[in-house]
């Protein structure tokens, strides 16, 4: 099936467009609006983005594969980002990786059995100051301690239903207004 | 010594819900913004001019100098492009300006494209960084709303409008080349300089790339003038002026982003700024400015007997008391680069922080040039070896070899900036990493 954005998220891609001097310039907000709804860039998204902004779908995939953000596979409902980078590991970033493991029964890089949390290494967040640390979803939560853990992963099976419900993937960057 | 705090980058972050433009305006916020509109724009590039602020992202180059390579292009607009892609691993200034005081970036913006008569901003910032990002573009809502920028700003015939870009997680999109390409909607791959951005820069337009400090300051230097705001520094007969954000992180007991003068040293950062090492351990060595900028160690002492050379004043003092700028930092054969240190006290193991680094460069490399690409990945390779114990002496003078045929041949920064802080490693720790052969096992863990 065809990829729409809803007329929500098109209106903000209305917005932004003649801020810019070309089209093509909105490729990466674009990609961020429809991998928003859709929880990742499917084929259907990079033709959806390809013919808006009139560049070629393999214009669009060179993009997607080169940024970290654009899930190129369905994710979790969920997404944690751990950092790994010096100053997060310096101050106990594996034990927080190795600990999450354990609870959720996956590896980095996959996908828990329900489909409700996918767990992946992020390089440095900009948060070394505040390390360990990692993003869930589209919040940080920084100075972590194991036992700080199993909170953090009900607070996010409780939000997870009103998220979903909103039409939210894990990470919003722009539909959501700051609160 | 107290730490000396001159809060004034700072001097909203305490202030309840900073980000609104009420609580802006109320703090004397869009002040220096009048003022400026008063001066005019020549003025205000003699003021930035002789603030002497080097470039807060990284590479320390003069803001005011930089400004006047700018060359207009009469067929074509002209742009800033605000580097906020904060990526640098220990780096973590940036992204307290945008989330506690976003109207101080979006004021310094407006100055600056007032004084360069550019009527688009873009603020490319890392896409990580979603509430910096929605801060940003509600400040930009607000300021429009009061009639700050829009159609006219405060009134007069300038037309202004600051577009918030988010990236999708690149480091090597901070390369401000490669984020004028992101910028575009291509891949973040750099681009050879010449020509330089001020030239050809976004949508082949001359732009000019700032650091969001290097703008986020500007406010500050017009409301203090430009030479009184240099003289806060103690660098200001370098060249190297005003108040600065520093970051600490990693082994001290208060990490965190603290203002200072620019030139304090990292012994003051360490002890009177964040409380020194924790369980008052020794240091062993400390990342002065961002994961690319090579190792320093306090018991290493500044060699400088010539009276001329710009570190003779510290001649005979440990590193760690040579104060923090541009130049002198350069002179000890490292950088400052970010400002932003990484502290790593006497538990931890310089192989794993090796491996740990490599690992990072290895998957930030863009790819597109061989050394690099190929390079990064193979430093990393042999760090892993290293730390599991399955290196051979023969090894380390393959790593050394990499990392100098990275040096100086790839189109940017990335590579040396992985090769660098390898080369700094096995200069001053070689020990560990023989060690690592000969008892084939390298220390389980980073740090106790
Ligand atoms: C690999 C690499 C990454 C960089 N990342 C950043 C960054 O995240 N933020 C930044 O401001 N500058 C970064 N820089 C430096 C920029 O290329 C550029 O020098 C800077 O944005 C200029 O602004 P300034 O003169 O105000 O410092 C990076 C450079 C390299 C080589
Ligand atoms: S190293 Fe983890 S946030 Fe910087």
């Amino acid at each position: 099936m065809a990829f729409e954005l809803t007329p929500e998220r098109l209106a903000i891609f209305q917005d932004l467009l003649p801020r810019y001097p070309t089209k093509r310039a909105l490729t990466i907000p674009l990609l961020h609006l429809c991998q928003e709804q859709e929880g990742w860039v499917s084929p259907e998204v990079v033709e959806f983005v390809a013919k808006r902004l009139e560049i070629s779908t393999a214009d669009v995939q060179g993009v997607v594969t080169f940024y970290t953000l654009f899930q190129q596979k369905k994710t979790g409902r969920n997404v944690i980002w751990v950092c790994r980078t010096l100053s997060c590991e310096l101050m106990g970033a594996r034990g927080i990786t190795h600990a999450l493991e354990k609870k959720l029964g996956c590896h980095v890089g996959e996908t828990t059995k329900d489909g409700e949390f996918t767990l992946l290494e992020a390089e440095c967040l900009a948060a070394c100051g505040q390390a360990p640390m990692l993003q869930l979803n589209d919040e940080y939560h920084e100075n972590l301690t194991p036992e700080q853990l199993d909170g953090l992963l009900e607070g996010a099976r409780r939000k997870r239903d009103e998220r979903v419900k909103a039409g939210f993937s894990p990470v919003s960057i722009r539909s959501r207004k700051e609160s | 010594m107290a730490a000396e705090n001159p809060n004034i980058l700072t001097k909203n972050y305490g202030v309840s819900e900073s980000w609104k433009i009420e609580n802006y305006e109320r703090q004397g916020g869009y002040q220096s913004l009048r003022k400026a509109l008063e001066m005019g724009p020549e003025k205000i590039r003699d003021e930035v001019k002789a603030a002497n602020i080097r470039g807060r992202g990284g590479a320390g180059f003069p803001a005011g100098v930089k400004w006047s390579f700018l060359k207009p292009n009469p067929e074509k607009p002209t742009y800033i492009a605000v580097n906020a892609d904060e990526g640098e691993p220990g780096t973590f200034k940036d992204r307290t300006l945008m989330e506690k005081d976003p109207h101080r970036c979006i004021e310094g913006f407006i100055i600056a494209a007032y004084a360069l008569d550019v009527h688009t901003v873009f603020c490319y910032v890392r896409g990580e960084l979603v509430l910096a990002i929605r801060r940003l573009e509600q400040a930009v809502r607000e300021a429009r709303a009061k009639g700050y920028l829009g159609e006219t700003v405060l009134g007069r015939p300038f037309k202004l409008d600051i577009v918030i870009h988010p990236g999708a997680g690149a480091y090597i999109c901070g390369e401000e080349t490669s984020l004028l390409n992101s910028l575009e909607g291509l891949r973040g791959e750099p681009r050879l300089k010449p020509p330089f951005p001020a030239v050809v820069g976004a949508f082949g337009a001359p732009t000019i790339v700032n650091n969001l400090e290097t703008l986020a300051t500007v406010p500050s230097v017009i409301e203090f003038g430009g030479d009184s705001f240099s003289k806060m520094s103690r660098l200001h007969h370098l060249k190297d002026g005003g108040v600065r954000l520093y970051g600490v992180s990693g082994h001290v007991k208060r990490p965190g982003v603290y203002e200072a003068p620019v030139g304090i040293t990292l012994n003051e950062l360490i002890f009177d700024y964040a409380g020194g090492v924790r369980g008052d351990r020794k240091i062993k060595a400390i990342v002065p400015g961002g994961s690319s900028t090579p190792i320093v160690r306090p018991e290493d002492k500044v060699s400088a007997a010539d009276e001329k050379h710009i570190l003779h004043p510290w001649h005979g003092k440990s590193h760690l008391d040579v104060p923090m700028g541009v130049d002198t930092m350069r002179a000890l054969g490292t950088m400052l680069g970010t400002c932003c240190a990484i502290v790593m006290d006497d538990t931890t193991s310089m192989v794993r922080v090796a491996e740990n680094l490599m690992l990072f460069y290895a998957h930030e490399s863009c790819g597109q040039c061989t050394p690099c690409r190929e390079g990064c990945s193979w430093m990393a390779r042999l760090c892993r070896k290293f730390a599991a114990g399955t290196a051979t002496m023969n090894d380390l003078e393959v790593l050394n070899d990499v990392a100098n045929n990275i040096m100086g041949n790839t189109i940017c920064a990335l590579g040396d900036g992985a090769a660098m802080p390898m080369l700094g490693i096995l200069k001053l720790f070689r020990h560990e990493f023989e060690a690592a052969v000969r008892e084939g096992r390298a220390p389980k863990e980073i740090a106790a």
